[in-house]
């Protein structure tokens, strides 16, 4: 269509572009056949149909999902579909974006919504649900929820009386991140109550270390490691009730519990003496990533930090995370060794259609079924589903979280950030934090979130 | 007028008054113009530098010392390149960097041939109402492509193009066309309109006219349009965000390099690596095609 197509500099672009989309593309073919013919291969061995019956016969259809879980971690949610697949004859068709949380906001109003969201926040699904395209889950999804959930689960994502989402997966927050080896040279016990984790850092201190590393950086969102932290000791200050009543502002967010909070935070983020181990002082935490923020464990500049237990991943290939390796987490203790919150998120599974097939597969996510399966798969996931076995969980940090969540005795609370309205739970309350890291007093800090709260 | 009294005459009034152009490039090949050419140039080169020799670099080291270290500690590993190649389950970014190219053609293609016909009719063509829509198109590049994303999701969605590459070809196509009616028509208009006038002369109608006496001098436009248009839409994250929502069928590497670092941003070690898989081919068409770009600098500039 040019004038000249023979000019031997057009010649030459169009041939080394053309050429290089070859390569790729044959690199592209021979790639995708090997993981298909391995994954079918590593599935097709271990299928019992029986409890897949139910769902009857679904060949020829898709289900699409939409999640904002991309690679690695997107590999074994895709084979966990696998069985479900090969019973049912149904074709999942997964797509991960890590816009997902805007995307889905944007395709939910444009009328193009997927069949199934795997939503992060209960604020989101509310924000879904009021787009007016979510449905609510069918009956034997709710009653799957009913019997393996704790009831707390199901009101996250019931919306004027109608439920939409069951919970997929969980993690865990209240996790403390340390170096077992060097506990053990030290001495060092792992502590039961918030006296014995201060006494423990004292000491630390006074072996002429700088115990605690945090970072809060993380784009658009710093400051949100604060709000956990800050939650964490909302629930331990005061009580889980109160927390309830915090998060859903019956009671105001600068009263005394939460000043109390966040003073304790305060104890701990804002000692000098106490942070910020292998990085620099108390303002490095707000310009050191999450990501980085634990990091300094593997070489001993810091001895703990509290991160989820997603944290994992952060560590280098080759770091062993088990109780006799590299790193290890315990569980950040409550006032005392009888009571036992638990801080953490999860994610729920919205549906945007409500064919069979759609239905089917949304039961079989929240079902045991599934969980066990997913389990055995990955590793870094963890749910609250009752039904899963614990020895299921191939790695050591999930068998903790997992331990952790399926424990009768402990008291699971959700982020309270994540429920708390946009302009607060993803706005105020991250930026406030970041300013109170660097230098801004607690009661400004509080003052300033309540004043952001929507009337 | 004798020929002696020019040659006397001229050569003290060149010496005088030099011009313009000889002006500029005296002053622009000064020792100091070129110094400060190659601090600018060492600047800009410098963080793309950094991102090669990172994106050499073992995982460890990438996420605990800035790149200038490699220096004092030289380690290489090809890890980060077979990581984005998909080695350890991750993404594989090859036939991502296929569904660009699917995309990227006839995103141009259609921008290009729709405009040339459009400008040719603005520039040589008489009909009612020729200033009004010209005027409307002209106005149209004010429109910021963002509010137009979720009406246009809709209408797609209406139509039922969801998922296929024909949303991110017409969506291309549809942001690309003001600009490139505006550009061509002033391109068009500068040739001088004896030679569209002695084609008519001898016969030609408007298609002859525009396939054999426009097409060929309109080739440097032409060429300098695609290309700002190929870089354009190989770089463009935001409609790809919106329109390829349906799978991986359809999506170009900017959105796998968007999602290469991982759920939690844990493997961002990738992301050197990523980046420069995805500029190679934007690299290559500005190097073999980069006189072209100047002209289109200068196509839209001077009036028509």
């Amino acid at each position: 269509m040019f004038g000249q197509p023979t000019s031997p500099r057009i010649r030459a672009a169009l041939a080394g572009t053309l050429s290089a989309g070859l390569v790729f593309g044959l690199a592209a073919c021979g790639g995708g056949g090997d993981d298909d013919s391995a994954s079918t291969d590593a599935s097709a061995s271990a299928i019992d149909c029986a409890p897949y019956t139910k769902f009857g016969d679904l060949k020829g259809k898709t289900v699409t999902i939409y999640t904002g879980i991309v690679t690695p971690e997107d590999t074994p949610h895709i084979e966990s579909y696998k069985p479900f697949e090969n019973c049912t004859g149904a074709s999942i068709k997964y797509e991960g974006d890590k816009s997902f949380e805007t995307q889905i906001l944007v395709r939910a109003r444009a009328g193009n919504p997927p069949d199934l969201a795997i939503v992060p926040q209960p604020g989101l699904v509310k924000q879904l649900v009021a787009t007016g395209k979510a449905v609510a889950a069918p009956a034997d999804t709710a009653a799957n929820v009913d019997k393996f959930w704790d009831k707390a689960w199901k009101t996250y994502t019931t919306i004027d009386g109608k439920f939409y989402g069951a919970p997929l997966g969980a993690s865990v927050k209240s996790l403390v991140w340390y170096s077992p080896s060097e506990f053990k040279d030290a001495g060092y016990t792992v502590p039961t109550t918030l006296d014995e984790l201060k006494a423990l850092s004292d000491k630390m201190v006074a072996d002429g270390k700088k115990p605690w590393c945090a970072g809060i950086g993380s784009g658009d969102a710093t400051g949100w490691p604060v709000t956990d932290w800050m939650e964490d000791m909302v629930l331990r200050t005061s009580d889980p009730d109160t927390y309830d009543k915090w998060v859903n502002h019956s009671i105001p967010f600068n009263g005394p519990e939460a000043t109390a909070a966040l003073d304790a935070v305060g104890g701990y983020l804002k000692n000098d003496k106490y942070v910020n181990g292998g990085l620099g002082d108390v303002k490095s935490i707000a310009t050191t990533t999450f990501q980085d923020g634990g990091l300094p464990i593997l070489d001993g500049t810091c001895s703990l930090h509290r991160q989820a237990s997603f944290y994992a991943a952060n560590f280098p290939k080759g770091t062993k995370v088990a109780e006799d390796g590299d790193v290890f987490a315990f569980y950040l203790p409550g006032k005392d060794a009888t009571t036992k919150p638990v801080l953490g998120a999860g994610e729920f599974v919205v549906a945007f259609a409500d064919r069979p097939e759609v239905q089917a597969f949304q039961t079989y996510l929240s079902s045991d079924v599934w969980a066990n399966t997913k389990a055995k798969l990955s590793s870094g996931w963890v749910s609250a589903n009752k039904g899963l076995d614990p020895n299921n969980l191939t790695n050591p940090i999930d068998k903790l979280a997992g331990t952790i969540l399926l424990d009768p005795k402990a008291t699971f609370r959700f982020d309270g950030s994540d429920q708390m309205p946009a302009a607060v739970g993803s706005d105020a309350f991250w930026k406030q934090s970041t300013q109170w890291i660097t230098g801004q007093d607690t009661a400004t800090t509080l003052n300033n979130i309540e004043k952001a709260w929507p009337k | 007028m004798t020929a002696a009294t020019p040659v006397t005459t001229t050569p003290p009034l060149v010496a005088d008054k030099p011009s313009a152009s000889k002006i500029a490039k005296k002053r622009l090949s000064s020792p100091w113009a070129s110094l400060a050419a190659i601090v600018l140039a060492v600047l800009w080169t410098l963080p793309t530098f950094g991102l090669l020799v990172s994106s050499f670099r073992p995982e460890r080291a990438i996420k605990t010392t800035g790149w200038w270290s490699f220096f004092s500690n030289p380690t290489l590993t090809l890890d980060n390149y077979r990581g984005v190649f998909g080695e350890d389950g991750g993404v594989n970014l090859a036939s991502f960097f296929v569904n660009s190219l699917i995309i990227c053609i006839p995103s141009v293609l259609i921008p290009v041939s729709l405009a040339a016909l459009a400008a040719y009719a603005f520039a040589w063509m008489n009909f009612p109402g020729k200033n009004i829509l010209f005027l409307v198109i002209f106005a149209l590049q004010i429109v910021p492509l963002q509010v137009t994303l979720i009406p246009l999701l809709e209408i797609f969605v209406n139509i039922q193009l969801t998922g296929t590459f024909w949303t991110l070809w017409l969506s291309h196509s549809t942001f690309a066309l003001p600009l490139a009616i505006y550009l061509l028509h002033n391109f068009m208009r500068e040739i001088p309109s004896g030679l569209i006038e002695a084609a008519r002369v001898d016969g030609a109608g408007h298609v002859s006219i525009f396939f054999k006496v426009l097409l060929p001098l309109l080739t440097p436009a032409l060429a300098a349009f695609g290309i700002f248009q190929f870089l354009w839409v190989w770089n463009d994250l935001l409609v790809a965000l919106v329109f390829a929502g349906g799978g991986d069928e359809v999506a170009p590497i900017t959105l796998q390099l968007a999602n290469l670092s991982g759920t939690r941003g844990t493997a961002w070690q990738l992301l050197s690596a990523g980046a420069f898989v995805s500029i190679i081919v934007p690299v290559t068409v500005f190097l073999l095609l980069q006189r072209y770009f100047v002209r289109g600098l200068l196509a839209g500039s001077v009036k028509g």
